[in-house]
């Protein structure tokens, strides 16, 4: 499916704050922005939720900590017992790294997969660029038009709050 | 920045102790000092007090061996505990008290900007430091008396052929003797004190006369100060706390005890901010900055958690006889008295706050944080009533008389501390880093 864009660019992150404020009270819906670097505050500015990774992350640390605790348990105390330093087969004190380092383990692990998936950013993914320049020394705020948008008003307003040029874009992959 | 849209000028705000606060803080004196009474009462007419012949049999590998003397040294069983109580609550409130100056340190040397709207609060936290230094050294003379906190001042425990010889005693005199620790008591503390005045005077003039003079220097005396106090906190630890305990010796004991101080000045900054903040005061300070003392208390909650079971651990593990009465002492030892408070500790100091603290939401909202900063000074208190009880008062132990001497130091400490904070503007008003805290998002 193809989707076009009306691309507002700018030279200086302060300025972009201030346009995507202006441009969302406008009653324009920005789609993404695009920056060379991460911008503080502009999460809020955007308005975007915060993310349920941490949720995520608590579960697949739980998952870690049940794993180190029943495999040491099992193996120590049921499959293969054995006597070490004369303390009983299921020693937990004993066991309190191992399980610390597996829930470390199985938290970030289980994190990094889940945000490269939901970014889309495995391997084979080419991930389109709307403007390269926002690799580099621009900041791009895209926003999807159809053929009912009124352009030079649109235009307009990213002028006024300090785009330094307005293009369109149609991409096929979004 | 997006905030600075609505940006509204700083300006300085003092605060006025009112009369009604100074009057809660002195009816805590007052309740201390009634708890205290009603304590030194029961322990003098010998209620709930078991003596000393239950106690050497049931931990006989404390008991130094040497009979005659652990017999009969120490003072009544009420003074002993006074004696050793002022001790632990001192040992206490002075280190909570030089984290102050080592947090705000560490934010200079850091170039961290978002602490600067609390930085007074950790200025006045330090105002316990010289009134510390001077009861710890009273307290220390006055325990020389009857030995009544180191087993290691008895008079002759270092000679050969004495009959309270001691020959692992007598190894450590080149470092435990009397003269080098009152040295090393007055230089650590009067270094701690020198260097939170010195921080002190620099950020006052700062509020004067602006510029960032002042604030290059607070970063070189910071720096020193740092250098300086991960030593003497280390010594120092070993001094105060661990020679209680003599025959003993553990390489993590002074993170240990550093762990413990440090999360709890923490808790105490968060405590005081959020209190101010519930007051009226610090108006620039938002949920950003609790946000950001929150996610401190978490972390070293987590870090004191870590060092204890590093300590406890290897312990546990290697089971050597002379580490392992450590513990013996504190799980089952003496009848079991100090095992409900080993394991206390551990929930009180970990499970709680790491369970409560673990969402963002907790760490945003003062009710939480209200909760846990109170939890963790309580748990601390109680972590160095357990890391001093079973070293000094054995199996006499008790809580009447030592939570009475806990609120008069606690009131005692609040009064000074209002007042240092009374006498300078909440906000520093020149720090260069002044717009960054108020802007500061998390």
């Amino acid at each position: 499916m193809t989707k076009r864009f009306a691309l507002g660019i700018f030279d200086d992150e302060d300025v972009l704050l201030h346009a995507v404020e202006n441009v969302r009270e406008a009653g324009v819906k920005i789609y993404e922005v695009f920056t060379p670097f991460p911008i503080h505050g502009i999460d809020d500015a955007l308005g975007i939720e915060r993310s349920r990774l941490p949720i995520a992350a608590f579960f697949f640390g739980l998952t870690g900590l049940s794993f180190a605790l029943w495999m040491q348990i099992y193996m120590l105390g049921f499959d293969w017992p054995m006597i070490i330093g004369g303390k009983p087969h299921i020693a937990l004190p004993a066991f309190i790294p191992v399980s610390f380092e597996l829930t470390v383990l199985f938290c970030c692990h289980g994190m990094v997969i889940t945000f490269y998936t939901i970014s889309k950013l495995y391997p084979r993914w080419k991930t389109p660029v709307l403007d390269v320049r926002s690799t580099d020394d621009k900041f791009v705020m895209a926003i999807e038009v159809n053929e009912s948008t009124d352009m030079t008003k649109l235009t307009q307003l990213l002028r006024d709050n300090g785009a330094s040029e307005v293009n369109q874009k149609e991409m096929s992959k979004f | 920045m997006a905030t600075l849209t609505h940006h509204e000028s700083v300006t300085a705000e003092y605060l006025e102790v009112s009369p009604n606060a100074r009057k809660k803080f002195i009816m805590i004196i007052v309740a201390g000092v009634i708890v205290l009474a009603i304590g030194l009462l029961l322990a003098a007419l010998g209620i709930g007090a078991e003596h000393h012949e239950g106690t050497a049999a049931a931990h006989g590998a404390t008991s130094h061996g040497a009979g005659p003397a652990a017999g009969h040294h120490g003072s009544p069983a009420w003074l002993k505990r006074l004696i050793v109580s002022l001790w632990h609550n001192n040992v206490f409130f002075t280190g909570v008290s030089a984290i102050g100056t080592v947090f705000m340190a560490i934010q200079y040397v850091a170039y961290a900007g978002w602490s600067v709207l609390i930085k007074r609060i950790n200025e006045a936290l330090s105002a316990w430091l010289l009134p510390g230094l001077v009861i710890m050294v009273a307290v220390f003379l006055v325990s020389l008396i009857n030995n009544d906190i180191f087993h290691w001042t008895m008079p002759g425990i270092m000679e050969k052929g004495n009959a309270n010889y001691d020959a692992i005693i007598a190894g450590k005199s080149g470092f435990l003797n009397i003269p080098f620790y009152l040295i090393r008591m007055v230089l650590f503390l009067g270094l701690w004190a020198f260097f939170t005045k010195r921080l002190r005077d620099l950020s006052l003039a700062e509020d004067l006369n602006g510029g960032t003079e002042y604030f290059h220097k607070s970063i070189n005396v910071s720096a020193l100060f740092l250098v300086i106090y991960a030593v003497t906190s280390s010594i120092s630890a070993w001094d105060w706390v661990m020679s209680v305990d003599t025959h003993w010796f553990s390489t993590m004991f002074g993170w240990y005890v550093f762990a413990s101080w440090w999360v709890s000045g923490i808790a105490a900054v968060t405590l005081c901010t959020i209190l101010l903040k519930q007051a009226g005061y610090l108006r620039f300070v938002k949920e950003g900055h609790l946000h950001d003392l929150g996610k401190f208390m978490f972390g070293f909650s987590i870090f004191w958690t870590y060092v204890w079971f590093s300590q406890f651990m290897l312990i546990w593990y290697a089971n050597l006889p002379e580490e392992s009465v450590y513990y013996n002492q504190r799980l089952g030892g003496f009848n079991g008295q100090y095992t409900w408070m080993f394991f206390a500790n551990l929930v009180i100091n970990f499970v709680f706050p790491f369970l409560v603290l673990m969402t963002r939401d907790a760490k945003r909202q003062m009710i939480m944080l209200k909760i846990v900063s109170i939890a963790i000074l309580i748990g601390h208190w109680s972590d160095f009533y357990l890391m001093l009880m079973p070293g000094t008062m054995k199996a006499e132990n008790g809580f009447v008389i030592e939570i009475g001497t806990a609120l008069i130091f606690l009131g005692a400490f609040l009064l000074l501390m209002t007042k240092r904070l009374s006498q300078a503007s909440l906000v520093p008003v020149h720090h260069p880093f002044l717009d960054e805290s108020v802007h500061h998002t998390t």
